[in-house]
């Protein structure tokens, strides 16, 4: 198992270094100056070269890189543009409220998919499973922005029961914060969920068909205790691979939610930060995103030679 | 009263009928063989008994195990019986356990489940009885996956989990059809001193009529969801009064007629020579630092053949057979060692050099569904070693070259616009060797070409591969582990064992007088329904 | 055996009988005619003109005259879903055949080479998947501006590793089997048996994968119109019509209710049509129990 592990790590690194070649290497054919963008057209020609110097932009190219990595690995990730502050405290003002949002995401997501696709293929062909795979179907093709905009026109127009946007900050109390997260984190979740939900059922199902359930059938165990002891286990190593792709689309939805409630979260962060061309700020918030990724698909791995025993051992 | 009953059963799925009026008893202590062809329902039956049967099944007639209606039972009732009193074991040994739950686990759970048994009695049960099938606990714990077991060991699992629990019924469905003969000897050893040593019933399923000659007390025979005959084993196969037990008999030892080898006396030019071949693979790695023992699945092997000698590589399965196949066909490339063919060396040249060589040198494999494109058309399909040819034949030429194969091979040339599926099993394996032989090859590589083919079938191969055989001179290397088929087609034979060629000699000579130990073992072990049925009569005077 | 038979070739004739007895399939092709046929129709003609602003007529609620209401500008919402479904369908086709078109090859060609040539497609896979996938196509829309075409190369990037990744895995699960070594036999060379063997026997595969990306894109293209990315006014686009209609949902929920339902109307098809698909062309699944 660890020759696995260490393999996979190994390529999570190897990735995340050819990313932040990606990453830099994209933003440096960016067009336009960023100390030009910065001080603005009246800036003089020797305002903009004292800070090209300052910012290190006349350094060779390589050099610049591995200061920026350097930087990265330090958890300095240099001033911001357009705010002049450190991108860290930008970062760790807003990670606060993306970070719980696509946490209890992928909560709420999980614990409705996996109970619902369990039940229907529990009950395969009968009204129930065509019921809630309908609901699923139509689940998979809802744009979680669309749907933002219907819990907001329901919740909080025609209910009142929570805010319509904004974030009033974990200062105000975690109550308050937690409502104001509350429909953007359903926005998000459903449509995973349904996805989720489709792809647990068709992987019980596809077990349920296997030869080791009839073997445990023949052992004289009800299909029921079956389905618990002997298909669900087999059934999650699709449903983890599926769980994993859902975190980056979970952080990738957040820009859109982030933007349809007014969060002020790391995906609106960036999505400002591009639009202002705040080079910065976008470059470390990519590589923060990425990171986390990548990280999540190493605890996938992991969680695949957990539930695998094949996996454990060396190859 | 019997142990179980089956009266006027009949099974439909979908609407189709699967079983017509089955009758069948088996008594306590009592070995049922039941056999038929593929399709004969023989499984169904099981199913039934077990009421494992698929969803869209319905089941009409008389069931009753011990005085229970089991048709009529209820899925507690059921759940009751299974496992406890009815236990099943069945084909597949590499798929019937749960990958990810130890062996332990899988023994023990139906002991708890039916006993209410604690965790220490089950799992303490649970090693008496994989003790007993032969699996001790020195080499085989209760934290063993089912991935580190090899399939006889994995099928040894499965008996342990149906009889833990001492059943009075066991069902085994094809138990050794996945194995090779000499752990099918072992396997089936093993059932019978179960059945011997709790008074079990056994409902033995099996292809093979002489596995169940060796096996049972009683036989059944079964086609078309119909039963044939049943009665005395002994008396059943000897007098064979009924018509399809007569076929089924014939067409198990048939041995085609075969005409005076071409060639083989003649000295002159080897076709094929195979001088210190050997093939390794990447192994798996021990530790992290450590680099992988390679696996050397072929080990310095030479060998050679004339034209138009039929020769069988016989050995079992996993020993290098087919690996050493592949590479004479240069579908797989050797580690060391030289292939010539026809004068030529074939190891270490392109695709492109290959092709003269490969214009005489053709395959024929064991899966009739599988050797085909399913989206080609037969005269497509046939043709493709045409490909091969210096001057490519136009569209006529190519037509006729196809219904002269098919022709060959005794299909018919308006078979040429159909696509594979609308043939049988057997009618591919006709496909396949016109295939092999559409360019006048002079060897023809067959890798179990008739294992996977009922009896009946199987015997028609054969005389074709024996009619090609002295009507077009083309040679054959015969890749079985099936010993009759290599008794009924080859000249000579090679036995193949860990890699290397432990045996070689006339056929009839090795299989008769077998000198090695892994000779003697498979000569031991493969079924032979002439022996079978003698033994029977002598055991009952 | 007889579990082997797989995917049997049928004329064309029989499949669509089968096809259309398909409850999924047959939802899913009428959803997508429809759909199809509204974008082809708004070509010729619309009720109204989408390039006219008639301020007089602005925010009219649903009626026989407009019948899905009008916007803030006093355009017709039916003529502009009509036309905005064109922009819709062109990104997310042409980002699938980007997809097929590069990733097919891609993954035949790992899966014909193995080792090395594998290792490093499955690594580029790795990387391209590391990247949450709206998230670069924000980059990249950002940094090339914001426009369709931009938004087709965002979204076409990442269905490149996806069908690679599909192409790719059905090409390795059939390079064993004994049709292929059987052509191996017969002399011919890898990409030969790709184009012969290997491309016909996944066909299947990737057109239901053809269908699910399609009905992605159709979403991704939403997304991205709505943040302002997609294709640029006067064009109409769905995504950029919710855009506008949210600060307007108090007094208008029309405006953000029906272009919301031809996505997910479109979507729904799409994916009805994949499913029905992958039934009817994959005896495995349809066989299952």
């Amino acid at each position: 198992m660890t020759a696995y592990l260490l393999k996979r790590l190994l390529i999570g690194l190897a990735t995340l270094v050819v990313a932040s070649l990606v990453v830099f290497g994209v933003l440096e054919i960016l067009p336009g100056d960023p100390a030009r963008l910065m001080l603005g057209f009246e800036a003089t020609e020797d305002a903009i070269q004292a800070l090209r110097v300052e910012m290190g932009l006349d350094q060779p190219l390589l050099w610049r890189y591995l200061d920026w990595v350097g930087g990265l690995l330090t958890l300095d990730f240099g001033r911001s543009y357009t705010y002049s502050v450190p991108v860290i405290d930008l970062v760790s003002e807003r990670v606060v409220v993306s970070l719980p949002l696509a946490l209890i995401a992928l909560t709420l997501s999980t614990a409705i998919a996996i109970p619902v696709g369990v039940f229907s293929a529990s009950r395969r062909g009968r009204p129930a499973d065509t019921i809630s795979m309908g609901a699923a179907q139509v689940g998979v093709a809802v744009p979680n922005f669309w749907f933002a905009l219907l819990l907001i026109y329901v919740f909080a127009v025609w209910l009142r029961l929570v805010p319509a946007g904004g974030f009033p900050g974990w200062s105000a109390g975690a109550w308050p914060a937690l409502k104001a997260l509350m429909l953007p984190a359903v926005a998000l979740a459903l449509p995973q969920a349904a996805i989720l939900a489709r792809v647990t059922r068709s992987a019980l199902l596809e077990v349920l068909g296997e030869d080791y359930i009839r073997t445990a059938r023949a052992k004289g165990m009800p299909r029921r205790t079956v389905l618990w002891r002997h298909a669900l286990r087999n059934a999650m190593i699709p449903v983890l691979t599926i769980l994993g792709l859902q975190f980056a689309f979970l952080l990738a939805g957040t820009i859109i939610i982030e933007n349809v409630f007014y969060l002020p979260g790391l995906g609106r962060l960036v999505f400002q930060a591009i639009t202002q061309r705040d080079l910065i700020v976008v470059e470390s918030v990519v590589m923060l995103l990425v990171a986390s990724v990548i990280v999540v698909n190493l605890l996938v791995d992991l969680s695949y030679a957990l539930v695998d025993p094949r996996l454990r051992v060396n190859r | 009263m019997s142990l179980l009953e089956i009266e006027n059963l009949s099974v439909e799925i979908d609407g189709t009928p699967i079983l017509r009026d089955i009758d069948l008893t088996i008594d306590q202590g009592e070995v049922m063989g039941l056999v038929g062809e593929s399709g004969s329902g023989k499984s169904i039956t099981a199913l039934t008994v077990m009421r494992l049967l698929p969803y869209a099944a319905r089941a009409a007639g008389r069931v009753s195990f011990n005085g229970i209606d089991i048709l009529a039972a209820s899925e507690d009732q059921m759940c009751a019986l299974r496992g406890d009193d009815i236990g099943m074991v069945f084909q597949e040994p590499m798929t019937a356990l749960n990958p990810v739950k130890t062996i332990g686990e899988q023994v023990a759970e139906g002991i708890r489940w039916h006993t209410r048994a604690n965790r220490a009695d089950a799992e303490a049960h649970a090693r008496r009885i994989l003790d007993r099938v032969g699996l001790p606990e020195s080499k085989f714990p209760l934290s063993c996956y089912p991935h580190e077991l090899s399939g006889g060991q994995r099928q040894r699992v499965v008996i342990a989990i149906a009889c833990a629990l001492k059943p009075k019924l066991l069902i085994a469905d094809e138990p050794t059809t996945a194995l090779d003969v000499v752990l099918q000897k072992q396997i089936l050893e093993l059932l019978r001193d179960l059945v011997d040593e709790n008074r079990m019933g056994l409902l033995l399923i099996s292809h093979d009529l002489a596995v169940v000659t060796d096996m049972a007390d009683r036989i059944t025979v079964m086609r078309h969801g119909e039963v044939m005959e049943s009665g005395d084993t002994a008396r059943t196969l000897s007098e064979q009064v009924h018509p399809y037990t007569r076929q089924l008999a014939q067409a198990s030892m048939h041995v085609p007629v075969r005409a005076k080898p071409h060639g083989v006396s003649g000295s002159g030019e080897m076709l094929l020579e195979v001088k210190n071949v050997s093939r390794d693979y990447p192994g798996r790695r021990t530790s992290f630092l450590r680099k992988a023992e390679p696996l050397r699945a072929v080990d310095n092997v030479s060998f050679s053949m004339r034209p138009g000698q039929s020769t069988a590589l016989v050995g079992r399965s996993g020993c290098g057979k087919s690996t050493l196949a592949r590479m004479i066909l240069a579908l797989d490339k050797s580690t060391a060692g030289e292939i010539r063919f026809t004068g030529e060396t074939l190891t270490g040249k392109d695709e492109a050099a290959l092709k003269p060589a490969r214009r005489n040198m053709q395959v024929v494999f064991q899966d009739p569904y599988g050797s085909f494109n399913p989206r080609h058309k037969v005269e497509r399909l046939v043709a493709e070693p045409l490909h091969l040819l210096e001057k490519k034949p136009n569209s006529a030429e190519r037509r006729e070259k196809v219904a002269a194969a098919l022709h060959e091979v005794g299909l018919s040339p308006r078979d040429m616009d159909k696509y594979p599926h609308e043939f049988s099993g057997g009618q591919r394996q006709r496909l396949s060797i016109a295939r092999a032989i559409i360019t006048r090859p002079k060897l023809v590589v067959a890798d179990e070409p008739v294992s996977a083919l009922d009896v009946s079938i199987r015997a028609q191969i054969l005389d074709l591969f024996a009619d090609l055989n002295s009507r077009l001179g083309v040679a054959y290397l015969f890749i079985t582990h099936d010993l009759t088929v290599a008794r009924a087609i080859t000249d000579d034979v090679m036995v193949m064992h860990e890699g290397k060629i432990v045996e070689s000699g006339r056929t009839n000579d090795v299989l008769d007088h077998p000198q090695s130990e892994a000779a003697k073992a498979l000569v031991a072990a493969a079924p032979d329904l002439h022996r079978a049925i003698a033994r029977r009569l002598q055991e009952q005077g | 055996m007889t579990d082997s038979t797989d995917f049997r070739s049928e004329t064309f004739g029989s499949f669509a009988a089968k096809a259309f007895a398909n409850r999924s399939f047959l939802a899913g092709f009428v959803i997508t005619v429809l759909i199809a046929a509204m974008a082809l129709l708004s070509f010729l003609w619309t009720p109204y003109d989408v390039t006219r602003l008639i301020v007089a007529d602005r925010m009219q609620a649903p009626s026989a005259v407009h019948l899905f209401g009008t916007d803030h500008f006093g355009r017709d919402v039916l003529s502009m879903i009509m036309v905005g479904a064109r922009n819709s369908i062109a990104v997310a086709l042409v980002a699938v055949g980007i997809g097929m078109g590069i990733g097919v090859p891609l993954g035949c060609w790992a899966a014909a080479r193995g080792g090395l040539a594998d290792e490093i497609l499955m690594r580029f896979n790795d990387l391209v998947f590391a990247f949450p996938a709206l998230l670069s196509a924000i980059m990249i829309t950002a940094i090339f501006g914001p426009g369709a075409v931009n938004a087709i190369i965002a979204i076409g990037i990442f269905n490149i590793p996806v069908f690679a990744r599909v192409a790719r895995a059905g090409a390795l699960s059939l390079w064993p089997r004994e049709f292929i070594l059987a052509a191996r036999a017969a002399g011919k060379g890898k990409a030969l048996i790709t184009i012969e063997h290997i491309l016909p026997n996944i066909a299947n595969l990737l057109l239901v994968q053809g269908t699910i990306q399609f009905a992605l894109g159709i979403l991704a293209e939403a997304g991205l119109s709505y943040l302002g990315l997609g294709a640029q006014p006067p064009m109409p686009s769905w995504g950029r019509m919710l855009f506008d209609a949210q600060t307007r949902m108090i007094v208008a929920p029309y405006l953000a209710i029906f272009p919301g339902f031809a996505i997910v109307f479109t979507v729904l098809g799409l994916n009805l049509l994949g499913d029905g698909l992958s039934d009817v062309l994959d005896p495995k699944l349809r066989r299952q129990r």
